[in-house]
């Protein structure tokens, strides 16, 4: 009998040491520039993008999952294994990309930051500085394994999408219907908002933290199950969120009149006819999430950069010894903060443009990453199976297409 | 005029060759006709640690391997002149540590500097004995003015890099000091790769070093280095790291390291394995150590009994002074820390606590009894950690001693136990 409770005292065990990473990072990926995208498919086009979630489900997972192996099975993160196996300058290439488009990605946070609280009138000359200097020293100052703790309970909060999506009482057939009916239109600004779709849920940066935290975690290749169900299981989750967000826009917004949405704040005050609760609760799930991927993005981007080009990295490390790691985190934040002070920035198109960057940047990521884990010497007999390779490359084209395609439609507009 | 002499002194310096200038610089026949370029040079550790033996050259389709004694001479603006016609085709051979492919790019150990760095470049020094000239390899170049090395390589003629490099400050490891990790056992024998550099390393610093490494690296180190430094090593690990290192290693190399922990922390260590691993290596310990360990594992982990160890000095009710000293020589191994040496009746139960410095107050022959501790604090086996800590923090404890149900002296906790315990949470 003790033996029975002892083993399943260590699997239960086993599974909460890997409980973390997974959820974490697919649940970032729902930041403010995710919530925007999703708000602004919905209120345009009502229930017609749902369909796109299936595909992105399975994508993510795909993607997710591999990161999580190489962690696993090889105790590196992604940054180092693109430094050993391709070599100096194309790892210097691929971090400058890397911060660039990250760092569009921490002015959307802290966009969303402010017009988050903007709608509770708190001016964001105030919440943005406050939100900077408060995460700066929440991961400078704070122990990870208790800033771990606080991600982890922030992720319980996207619960409050879907409640709003709930409370704006949406037609549901028809949500359910255009979950499984793809509908295509070669208009511009269905494939930009294709392109933001994909680019928001699978972003490059994920496949970096992911696999620095499985690393970091010390899962091993032996209690990588226990952490493939957590991998999937994040994955589900948000996308689940993603598509009451839809629903939710689509509902309030789209079924009384087709808008083309300027801000996340607009879709919050879209629900505010069907009662101050779901009006709360977007809101608040929106402060949650910028605030959650403002920690994670900067810490994130600091770390890989160094750890790719052999800085010496990590919060417990003081200034003077890891000077570039600092001086990186440091300009995320404050630049990122700074510029959605700037009055008459465009902060819209900066949001829209930092998720339409994240998927253009992602079939270079994805590239590497499928050529790293079929590599033998490197996985072992963790490497990719056929169908799992079948989906990573369709994915590369099909991004790459859909890039292309909306590169096509801005060169043709502007002649 | 001024900068003519620092041209002199500069040209006077210029006796080292980075390895980015090494490769593709081009390689000349005895008639002075270019053959190809440099794409790779290799070491052969068991002939000499750090002179480049093997000079891997590229023309048209196939690779050369030239030696070292084929070379006359060897300069960045001239390139490589041979001495010796016979070249043969590259192939590869275990015994061959290529710097392109096997040191840059990948992590190697400072030692001095303890920590785990990337190598992104090598600075080669070129020697002269008269007859050819050769490189040894004198450092590992890490940081940003390397880093403007690799990426400029190629593009920017090696001249300029010298010159745009300049006000960059250099970082760079001794060869002497950098310790190359290999996980797979036959390459290490071939590349003659030892770990000895890293035994004579504070065990804290080397823990740190090995929780960067990637756990095929850490079951390699473990799996060579000396059982005593592995134990105290393993012992400043995360307790989560310590159980994966345990059951990669075999069960034999595991409980010699186990046996040389303190009983209360091999006990910790094991109970974090699975049921099946911890059995299999308290299977190969000695006796001795084993009992210790084995009574430890019996106890809930956040108990008294678990937190507890067993490294106690304890003597009979009557015992004097220098009985007591006798009793500390012949324990010496835990004198490090040790502070109150403790008495028990005749069926073992606790009776009283003397500090150690008291010791030196009194003469050989008086009885221990009288220099006790007015009183003492005991606990039970059974007792929660969080009682523990807080009496720790109330009687600003350093040892306290732990009985079981009969209050026979079981084990003691010590501060340094409650400190593990406060860090972990």
């Amino acid at each position: 009998m003790l033996k029975i409770l002892k083993r399943f005292r260590y699997h239960l065990a086993v599974f909460l040491a890997v409980l973390g990473p997974g959820f974490i990072t697919a649940n970032v990926d729902n930041d403010s520039g995710g919530i925007f995208t999703y708000s602004a498919a919905g209120a345009r086009y009502g229930y017609l993008p749902l369909w796109t979630l299936v595909p992105i489900t399975l994508v993510l997972i795909v993607t997710q999952e591999m990161c999580s192996r190489m962690g696993a099975a090889t105790g590196k993160g992604l940054s180092d294994l693109i430094r050993e196996q391709f070599g100096l300058r194309i790892t210097f290439l691929m971090m400058a990309l890397l911060v660039i488009v990250n760092l569009t990605n921490v002015m959307a946070e802290f966009a969303g930051v402010a017009s988050s609280l903007e709608l509770f009138s708190v001016s964001r000359y105030l919440s943005v500085p406050l939100a900077a200097v408060g995460v700066w020293f929440l991961i400078v100052k704070g122990n990870y394994k208790s800033v771990e703790k606080i991600f982890l309970v922030g992720c319980a909060l996207y619960v409050t999408y879907i409640v709003s999506g709930f409370l704006v009482k949406p037609d549901w057939k028809e949500a359910a219907v255009y979950s499984v009916k793809p509908v295509l239109m070669l208009e511009p600004g269905y494939i930009y908002m294709l392109i933001g779709l994909v680019g928001t849920t699978i972003a490059p940066w994920m496949q970096f933290y992911l696999q620095s935290a499985v690393v970091e975690k010390g899962i091993t290749a032996k209690e990588y199950a226990a952490s493939r169900v957590e991998v999937i299981v994040g994955c589900i989750v948000t996308d689940i969120v993603a598509f009451f967000i839809i629903v939710a826009c689509a509902g309030a917004i789209y079924s009384v009149k087709p808008t083309d949405i300027q801000d996340a704040k607009e879709a919050a005050l879209g629900l505010k006819p069907f009662g101050q609760y779901a009006f709360l609760l977007f809101s608040a799930g929106l402060l949650n999430a910028s605030v959650f991927a403002a920690c994670v993005l900067p810490l994130s981007t600091a770390y890989c950069v160094c750890e790719g080009l052999g800085f010496e990295s990590g919060v417990n490390r003081r200034f003077g010894e890891a000077p570039v790691f600092y001086g990186l985190y440091t300009s995320l934040i404050v630049v990122g903060a700074a510029v959605t002070l700037i009055p008459g920035f465009p902060l819209v198109t900066m949001i829209l443009l930092s998720q339409v960057l994240n998927g253009m940047l992602l079939p270079f990521v994805l590239i590497p990453m499928v050529l790293l884990i079929n590599k033998h010497d490197l996985m072992g007999e963790f490497v990719n199976p056929r169908w799992f390779n079948l989906v990573a490359w369709v994915t590369v084209v099909v991004i790459i297409g859909i890039s292309m395609a909306y590169l096509g439609f801005l060169i043709r507009g502007v002649h | 005029m001024r900068a003519m002499c620092w041209r002199r002194v500069l040209s006077m310096l210029d006796n080292f060759l980075f390895f980015t200038e090494l490769t593709s610089l081009p390689v000349n026949d005895v008639k002075g006709r270019r053959i190809g370029r440099v794409k790779d040079a290799a070491l052969v550790p068991v002939v000499n640690p750090s002179r480049i033996d093997r000079y891997l050259v590229g023309g048209g389709v196939a690779w050369f391997t030239v030696r070292f004694d084929q070379i006359q001479s060897i300069s960045l603006d001239k390139g490589i002149d041979l001495s010796d016609e016979h070249l043969t085709p590259y192939h590869d051979d275990e015994y061959m540590m290529r710097l392109g492919r096997d040191l840059l790019d990948q992590q190697i150990i400072d030692v001095t500097g303890r920590k785990v760095v990337r190598v992104t470049d090598l600075t080669l020094e070129l020697r002269n004995d008269g007859v050819r000239d050769w490189l040894i390899v004198r450092d590992v170049d890490v940081g940003i003015r390397s880093i403007l090395r690799r990426l400029l390589q190629g593009a920017v003629p090696p001249r300029w890099i010298r010159r745009l490099q300049q006000p960059i400050a250099p970082k760079s490891i001794s060869w002497d000091f950098c310790n190359v990790v290999e996980p797979d056992p036959q390459r290490r024998l071939r590349l003659n790769i030892s770990y000895q550099k890293l035994e004579d390393m504070h065990p804290a610093d080397l823990a740190d070093i090995v929780e960067e490494l990637t756990p095929a690296e850490r079951e390699a180190i473990f799996e060579t280095i000396d059982s005593e430094v592995a134990a105290d090593a393993l012992s400043e690990i995360d307790p989560k790291m310590q159980a994966s290192i345990l059951e990669a290693l075999e069960p034999e190399k595991a409980a010699d390291i186990v046996e040389e922990m303190s009983p209360d922390e091999a006990a910790d260590a094991l109970n974090e394995l699975e049921e099946t691993t911890s059995e299999e290596i308290l299977h190969e310990m000695d006796s001795e150590p084993k009992s210790e360990v084995q009574e430890l594992l019996d106890f809930e982990e956040d108990t008294a009994g678990g937190l507890m160890n067993t490294e106690y000095v304890a003597l009979g009710d009557d015992a004097t002074v220098s009985q007591a000293l006798q009793a500390l020589q012949e324990n010496e191994e835990l004198l490090e820390n040790l502070n109150t040496i403790f008495l028990v009746d005749e069926e073992g139960r606790l009776s009283a606590a003397i500090p150690l410095a008291r010791l030196f107050l009194v003469s050989d022959g008086a009885p221990l009894k009288q220099l006790a501790s007015e009183s003492f604090i005991q606990v039970t086996v059974e007792e929660h950690q969080d009682q523990v800590l807080e009496l720790f923090d109330k009687y600003n404890l350093l040892t306290l001693p732990v009985v079981d149900e009969s209050g026979k002296l079981a084990g003691v906790i010590t501060a340094d136990d409650v400190i593990s315990v406060l860090r972990q949470k």
